[in-house]
């Protein structure tokens, strides 16, 4: 089995003195074998997220990148875990500067990083891999449409190309046919460029197509861990099995 | 506002510029060019407006027109100094409780709220006792005065900011906390903030002529518009250029500052430029 | 009886956009109606002309007639405000996508419930108490007097919406509408009130004017729809022709998208006993 490129062990966290959001959670993120995080609002899901992207740090446990564990004044690991796991967010209208252009919003984790070599070229090859034409990059985020705006924010998440891909609700935010095709584009960089995707969904349709794995949280345990198939399929537990129940579906002809 | 808008962008910016422009056009010319030296009361009292004295004299019989021209100079520096004393200090203050932790915040929040509730006339009295009284005083006192409003609106402006996911993104990405408040933080507080400091800066043009008033401001020969304008008060039915010249001038500056802010953020704003 | 009857509705925006073009539809009494479109297809538009709720600077024209047995027959477009006030929560009434903000946040929920209550019945003391309970109750809330000493932000999200619709159905109205009343809540969450929803509006014999993005959450509770794009009505009729055989071609990808998703998930319950 191939080592985890991501990993949260036995952790916990609250906020100040208040009633711990996660309890006791283990994850761990094989490359390749993308990730589903699944629950309802509250459950923690989100707190796991940032868990995983180092924007907090756990009250216990540990998050390990590469087997090491994450440490802000490591700059050498923190650099280099900046570069491998990038996120997108579920609003696409707060996550795009609205003052900068497109060109400069999709270049700054190169920028950030230090990877001036062929900036220009890297965000064009972005922008065009995400379906966007090139003149976009001249552009403000408010002339794009909501499914436009999150192709931006996947381009700026794969422009110094990530192993990994967090995604915060990535598609809900967006009408049905759109959300379709972000879903395509999503499942085209993961196999095109190898990409393990990280999502926090409640939309089982979308963590089915995009997930190989599903966690299941409940008041910030996990309480169903598997494959997709194994874990949709043969439901064990009762949050999950009222999960499958409530997908609205269309009537069958 | 939306009277504003179907104007050309440029309009107001322009109408602004000519409008304080006029202004610092006199206020440079007086340091070449007096008509009459600042303390000469040659000329007979209250003399309405005509020749030799373009625009007359005030009750001592100085020439009102060199009185109004060291003025312009004296209100644009008094302007200008407190907002940069007051904008500077505040951006600093707010941007602090913008960032700080929770108590930390509570002990600025507070400290600016009895800054506020501080009157400016007093402020102005205790920088004075321990400077003098002079135009840099005053100066200081309305900056002071100033940073605390300018603080609290920062901090807002601040908070708002930093709850956006492009501030996630951007820490994501690998970006240090200075970067992200040079690029994301300041761009997008600034539209707000010019268009206060730009009302600021008329507040304190006005609360220079109200502190010269009282002897707190510019020492004589130093005309300020204000101290222009309190003297003239008991004369305005027998010579009423005395009120209305400096009055114009004061309403002409301020309304040309509050203009070109409000151009130079339609302009510069790319979020305004495309309504659609 | 044709409650509502709607007849070349037009809404133009302030800057002479047509925000919604020639609409047209009748609603009988106890009907419920889905109107289907993608943000800024004028589905909302089109539900705030039906109450005279459109903002300031919107040009509203064509024919909206509410025909209730109370205050009988009403033209909407045109109307004073005073005529439509008295329309508002007896003929109809509205739950929104957001209970956090159609909530406000400073009034306790029982004292909310209690407003419209106080307002339409007359209600007062006990009587009003009893009766805010019972409308907290009615909409499966349990605990209704912890609920009703909460604050909004006290309350979890479905119980919000929960509140919402209590509110709503306070004064009886012979139409609800619902604009995305569930958008912003948990899968789970969303089918418990859309069951409620339901099962209240069958109870009462109400017209449901549901309004919504998702076209499997609409096919779910309406018999009819409307797919709206652009502001244009694009396709209507039963959920059963529009969802098996769309004819426009928006209609089509509308469907088809939903249908693919739904397929990827079919294939993963594959093999799970039903």
């Amino acid at each position: 089995m191939t080592r985890p490129v991501l990993e949260v062990r036995s952790a916990g966290f609250a906020y100040g003195r208040s009633a711990p959001v996660l309890t006791d959670v283990s994850v761990s993120v094989t490359p390749g074998r993308s990730l589903a995080l699944v629950g309802e609002s509250g459950a923690g899901k989100t707190t796991l997220l940032r868990l995983l992207l180092g924007l907090v740090r756990p009250t216990s446990g540990r998050v390990l990148f590469e087997g090491k564990d994450l440490a802000p004044r490591d700059r050498a690991l923190m650099r280099d875990f900046r570069r491998s796991v990038q996120t997108v967010f579920q609003d696409p209208y707060s996550s795009l500067d609205p003052r900068q252009r497109v060109g400069r919003i999709v270049s700054e984790p190169l920028r950030s990083l230090g990877l001036r070599e062929d900036m220009t070229a890297r965000v064009a090859a972005a922008l065009d891999a995400v379906g966007l034409p090139e003149d976009a990059a001249s552009r403000y985020p408010q002339e794009f449409s909501g499914g436009q705006r999150q192709r931006i924010a996947i381009a700026r998440a794969i422009v110094c190309e990530p192993r990994v891909l967090l995604a915060d609700e990535p598609v809900s935010a967006l009408d049905v046919s759109t959300r379709v095709r972000v879903v395509d584009l999503l499942h085209e960089l993961r196999e095109t460029r190898a990409l393990t995707v990280v999502m926090v969904s409640h939309d089982l349709a979308v963590v089915a197509a995009l997930c190989h794995e599903v966690a299941v949280l409940e008041r910030g345990r996990i309480v169903e861990r598997g494959d997709a198939a194994q874990v949709l399929g043969a439901p064990r537990h009762a949050y999950t099995r009222r999960l499958i129940d409530s997908v609205p579906r269309l009537p069958r002809p | 506002m939306t009277t504003r808008r179907r104007v050309p962008r440029s309009a107001t910016l322009i109408a602004g510029c000519v409008l304080a422009g006029l202004v610092l056009a006199v206020a440079v010319l007086s340091f070449f060019w007096l008509p009459y030296a600042p303390d000469d009361t040659s000329g007979d009292r209250l003399m309405p407006p005509g020749l030799p004295h373009l625009l007359g004299t005030d009750k001592l019989g100085r020439d009102l027109l060199t009185q109004l021209m060291i003025g312009a100079r004296v209100a644009l520096e008094a302007g200008a100094g407190s907002v940069l004393i007051g904008g500077l200090l505040g951006l600093a203050g707010g941007l602090a409780a913008g960032f700080a932790t929770r108590w930390l915040d509570d002990t600025i929040s507070a400290l600016l709220d009895i800054l506020i509730a501080f009157p400016t006339v007093l402020l102005a009295m205790l920088v004075t006792a321990a400077r003098e009284a002079s135009l840099g005083s005053a100066v200081i006192a309305i900056g002071l005065a100033m940073s605390a409003i300018v603080a609290r609106l920062t901090r807002v402006l601040v908070k708002r900011v930093l709850g956006q996911d492009f501030i996630t993104a951007s820490r994501t990405s690998g970006t240090s906390w200075p970067r992200i408040i040079l690029e994301h933080v300041l761009p997008n507080i600034w539209p707000t903030l010019s268009v206060n400091l730009a009302l600021q800066f008329g507040l304190a043009v006005l609360a220079e002529a109200s502190l010269s008033y009282l002897g707190l401001g510019a020492p004589p020969p130093n005309a300020s518009w204000g101290r222009m304008l309190q003297e003239a008060q008991a004369s305005v039915f027998i010579a009423p250029a005395g009120v209305i010249a400096p009055g114009v001038l004061l309403v002409v500056l301020v309304v040309g500052v509050n203009l070109i802010a409000d151009g130079v953020r339609d302009v510069a704003d790319p979020t305004r430029r495309r309504t659609r | 009886m044709t409650l509502l009857a709607v007849a070349g509705l037009h809404v133009r925006s302030p800057e002479g956009r047509d925000l919604v073009s020639d609409v047209s539809f009748t609603l009988d009494a106890g009907e419920r109606l889905g109107l289907i479109g993608e943000s800024g297809s004028g589905k909302s538009m089109t539900a705030l002309a039906i109450m005279g709720l459109t903002p300031p600077g919107m040009t509203v024209s064509g024919s909206v007639v509410f025909d209730a047995p109370g205050p009988g027959r009403t033209e909407v477009v045109g109307a004073a405000e005073r005529r439509l006030t008295s329309l508002r929560g007896r003929v109809t009434s509205v739950v929104f996508q957001e209970p956090l903000t159609a909530l406000d946040p400073l009034m306790r929920v029982g004292r909310q419930v209690a407003e419209p209550l106080r307002r339409r019945r007359g209600l007062r003391g006990r009587a009003l108490d009893a009766a805010v309970t019972a409308a907290l109750e009615e909409v499966r809330l349990a605990d209704p007097e912890r609920i009703a000493r909460a604050y909004p932000h006290e309350i979890s999200g479905g119980q919000r919406q929960r509140v919402a619709i209590a509110m709503a159905l306070a004064c009886d109205p012979a139409l609800l509408i619902a604009d995305e009343p569930t958008t912003a809540l948990d899968v789970t969450v969303q089918a418990d009130v859309l069951t409620l929803l339901d099962g209240l509006v069958k109870e009462r014999g109400m017209a449901l004017l549901f309004i919504s993005h998702d076209l499997a959450v609409v096919s779910r509770i309406a018999e009819r729809v409307i797919v709206l794009k652009n502001g244009t009505a694009v396709e209507s009729g039963s959920v059963d022709e529009v969802v098996n055989a769309p004819r426009h071609p928006y209609t089509r990808d509308l469907v088809g998208s939903a249908r693919r998703l739904d397929s990827v998930l079919d294939s993963l319950l594959d093999g799970r006993t039903p």
